[in-house]
């Protein structure tokens, strides 16, 4: 398995507060990787990070053998980086329809191997389909429940045929059925090859997804393997003390 | 409709209304009839900033006018320049300023940005207050020809110019708003990291517009020293540009480019009514309470309206988030 | 361009004292855009209407200026308090502050700039008092008292603003509310009342401002046009939010207008806060003195 993504001791503060520290990380092609962590723990900053919403200060990230650097995020999405929010960003003035377009005609159509003008509504509708958002296709976001706007997050991310996509908590709060959707939408994504850094505190669904876990804990990594040896890890065990 | 059919139909439409003020026989509607066609260049070429893009300018007035100056500054040129020649080169010189201007500030937050147009206006201001050959705080003086052959009045030559102007601008936002520069312009508006994020290149795209936006600002700027006569920098620089620029849009809806036109011939009617039956005061009162309580009631302006109550489209106001709110969404 | 001595030290000396001066002029927005991201764009017109009305009751009722403005500060308070309600209830509800927030308050700016013009007319108007006009002289330094007592007194507002902000608990319950409004929740506070005491206050300094402007320098509506983009400069650069940051970048401001003017001619000063403004937006948007 070759290295998809690699973090060199990564570092970030705000202020005074040290965010990450010295973070070192490797995803490869197809790998199903689990982000667990108390809350504050730094998982959102990484995501930032890698995907330059917010920009590193110590460290480097590659991407598919590029050094990012301080790259824009537009020209990491272009790479192959895509990732959901924590709390869904839909553009609302746009129907479903035209917010899955918005991938297609800027990172796909940058790559050189855009879809001609007819076929784009359809490979739109086809995502919305695969999601089970097809009825809403001339919905704007605000007409959708929770659920479904963290699906149109998904089918978004999706749209930019991405090389690793990062799910940051896409099922916070969500239904015991919901949450096995998602899981499933996830699962036929990474059998289409697609890499996935699945973020999330439903532990049931990390477990069953993950090949590996990585544990992060104020700014740390403090374990990273198979997920039930991490789970037996001491150290993890003291930080989810409570949990 | 297609953008090539639109603009025959806006140009026989322009023709029309050209014919209909020449068989009215009245000079003053030139008079009138061109501010309402400058105010729709204006308007329009604001709301590609900040309808489409959510960026709002005060600055305005700025671009306005560097494009009656770059006309003074040619004035002594001999012969004269002709008036289209004018307007493009205002339109580069705003155009380049607004790419520079955009370059400077468009990494600001909102409201930031919004503050830093101001400043820059006022900055280009007093550059050219302190600059004599064009006048200085004196002002300069144009002399407008008596005539041009078939038109005669020069006036009818200059509302005749400012039309095709107006058809122009509408005919390039309609152009953007249905373009793939469109979308990224919204998702920009919607929500700038969720746009990044989804591969658009937001800085470049702010650029365009600011560059257009001024561009055009300044073309509609270009004539305007022909028709007043006598420029002077603190009236040419303005606020009462900015608000107008700022108002047409907000009152006839700021997401397709039919709003700006819409609020630049009515609130631009009803300046010029006013002028002549009370007094030039009552303008500004006039756009201020206007602007007020669009914002407040109407806030998708009346193309909002009609979309609501003669459409039936479901309410919900179309725009920006918060100014302030860039942060990447979660905690840490 | 005459370099002497006394002309630099009096450029400095009057440039702290206008500093003071603009210091409390942005104080209001400070509270507004600096600490609770209202863009109040208006302000400046708030100012003018404070110097009318001291106007008027020194006209009418032979009331020094600043006891004037601070019998109508209970009246500026409601104002503000208005305002903020129905900008509240209009924008900040339904999450639309941004673009129709800015247009709201460029209205009002409008609307009261042209009700002064339509009520007053656009000739200058003046307020007397015993101290403007004389001048003290302390060596080579004149203190025109005209700027002199508006400059104490300001500096008493902005040092009275500061100990509300840090002393007392509405001061602080403000200060959180543009930090963590959930906070304030848990502890029982409303923060949208909260909000509205804050604006209230911030247009209650407009009152005092305005007389202090009038006592300096004759006023007419439009003046306060090249106040807006002085405010902002100086809130930006003093660190949004911060009192004694503000109070330092008025100072500075007012210095470099101050030289500005005495040695490259008054045309050239109002592109220095601008420009001012323009380099720390680009280099340090927290400004000198950043939360």
């Amino acid at each position: 398995m070759s290295e998809l993504l690699a973090i060199d001791n990564l570092g970030k503060r705000f202020g005074g507060f040290i965010a990450l520290d010295g973070i070192s990380l490797a995803v490869g092609t197809g790998e199903r990787v689990g982000l667990i962590g108390p809350n504050g723990s730094g998982k959102s900053t990484l995501v930032n990070c890698i995907c330059g919403t917010v920009r590193h200060e110590a460290g480097a990230v590659y991407f598919d053998g590029h050094p990012l650097g301080s790259a824009a995020a537009h020209v990491r999405t272009r790479l192959g980086l895509a990732r959901t929010f924590q709390l869904p960003r839909p553009f609302v003035s746009l129907t479903l329809l035209d917010n899955l377009r918005i991938p297609l005609l800027y990172t796909v159509a940058a790559r050189g191997q855009g879809y001609a003008a007819s076929e784009i509504e359809a490979r739109c509708l086809a995502l919305l389909r695969e999601v089970g958002l097809e009825a809403k296709a001339r919905h704007r976001p605000r007409d959708l429940t929770q659920v479904e706007m963290r699906k149109l997050e998904l089918a978004r991310a999706m749209a930019a045929e991405p090389k690793l996509l990062i799910a940051d908590e896409s099922m916070a709060g969500l239904t015991h059925s919901e949450v096995e959707d998602i899981l499933m939408l996830l699962r036929h994504l990474n059998a289409e090859g697609i890499a996935i850094i699945l973020i999330e505190h439903i532990m049931r669904a990390v477990m069953s997804f993950s090949q590996r876990l990585v544990v992060l804990v104020s700014g740390r990594k403090i374990a990273d393997g198979a997920p039930e040896e991490v789970m037996r890890d001491p150290e993890v065990e003291k930080a989810y003390l409570g949990q | 409709m297609r953008s090539d059919v639109f603009l025959l139909v806006c140009l026989g439409i322009g023709g029309a209304v050209f014919a209909a003020a020449v068989a009215f026989g009245n000079d003053y509607l030139f008079f009138a009839g061109y501010v309402v066609a400058q105010y729709v260049v204006l308007a329009t070429a604001w709301n590609i900033l900040g309808g489409y893009c959510g960026y709002v300018n005060f600055g305005s007035a700025a671009f306005f006018a560097l494009g009656a100056y770059t006309t003074v500054a040619f004035y002594s040129f001999y012969p004269p320049l002709p008036v289209p020649a004018l307007i493009v080169v205002g339109g580069l010189v705003s155009g380049v300023v607004g790419l520079g201007m955009g370059y400077l500030t468009l990494r600001l937050r909102g409201a930031f940005f919004a503050i830093a147009t101001l400043a820059l206006a006022v900055v280009l201001q007093t550059l050219v207050v302190n600059w004599d050959y064009v006048g200085g705080s004196r002002g300069a003086y144009i002399m407008r020809p008596e005539t041009v052959a078939p038109l005669g009045n020069y006036v009818r030559y200059l509302f005749l110019a400012m039309l095709l102007l107006a058809v122009v601008a509408i005919t390039a936002a309609r152009l953007i708003e249905r373009s793939r520069l469109g979308y990224g312009f919204a998702t920009i508006r919607d929500d700038e990291l969720a746009a990044e994020a989804s591969g658009v290149p937001t800085l470049r795209l702010k650029l365009v517009a600011t560059a257009i936006s001024g561009a055009l600002m300044g073309m509609a700027g270009a004539p305007f020293p022909y028709y007043i006569g006598y420029l002077q920098p603190s009236s040419t620089f303005g606020l009462d540009y900015a608000v107008n620029a700022i108002a047409m849009p907000l009152i006839g809806g700021t997401t397709t480019w039919i709003g700006p036109l819409v609020g630049a011939v009515l609130l631009g009617s009803l300046q010029q009514i006013a002028t002549v039956t009370i007094s030039s005061a009552v303008n500004l009162l006039i756009v201020g309470f206007l602007l007020v309580g669009f914002v407040i009631v109407a806030p998708n302006g009346i193309v909002g309206l009609f979309r609501q109550h003669v459409r039936h489209e479901p309410a919900g106001i179309v725009g920006r988030r918060r100014l302030g709110a860039d942060a990447a969404g979660s905690a840490p | 361009m005459i370099f002497s001595f006394d002309l630099l030290i009096n450029a400095i000396v009057s440039g702290i004292l206008i500093g003071g001066f603009y210091a409390a002029v942005t104080a209001g927005v400070s509270l507004s855009f600096g600490i609770l991201d209202i863009v109040n764009i208006a302000h400046p017109a708030f100012i003018i209407l404070g110097s009318y009305l001291a106007y008027v009751l020194n006209l009418g009722l032979g009331l020094d200026p600043i006891l004037a403005s601070i019998v109508m500060l209970p009246a500026f308070y409601a104002l503000g308090a208005g305002i903020y309600q129905i900008y509240y209830l209009s924008f900040e509800k339904r999450g639309q502050e941004s673009l129709r927030g800015l247009a709201f308050f460029f209205g009002l700016l409008f609307i009261t700039e042209v009700s002064l013009v339509l009520y007053f007319g656009v000739d200058y108007r003046y307020v007397e008092a015993r101290y403007i006009g004389p001048t003290w002289h302390f060596g080579p330094i004149d203190l025109p008292l005209r700027i002199l007592v508006p400059f104490l007194v300001s500096l008493l507002l902005i040092a009275a603003l500061e100990l509300l902000l840090t002393r007392s608990f509405i001061g602080r319950a403000i200060m959180a509310v543009a930090q963590d409004q959930l906070a304030l929740k848990l502890l029982a506070v409303d923060p949208i009342r909260i909000k509205r005491i804050a604006f209230g206050i911030s247009i209650a300094t407009a009152s005092l401002a305005g007389a202090f402007l009038i006592i300096i320098q004759p006023v007419e509506p439009s003046v306060g046009r090249e106040y807006i983009g002085r405010v902002f400069a100086i809130c930006v650069l003093g660190g949004m939010g911060s009192l004694p940051g503000t109070l330092i970048a008025a100072m500075m401001i007012g210095i470099f207008e101050s030289l500005t003017a005495t040695f490259y001619g008054p045309s050239w000063a109002p592109a220095v806060s601008f420009g001012f403004l323009l380099l720390t937006l680009a280099v340090r948007p927290a400004g000198l003195l950043g939360r």
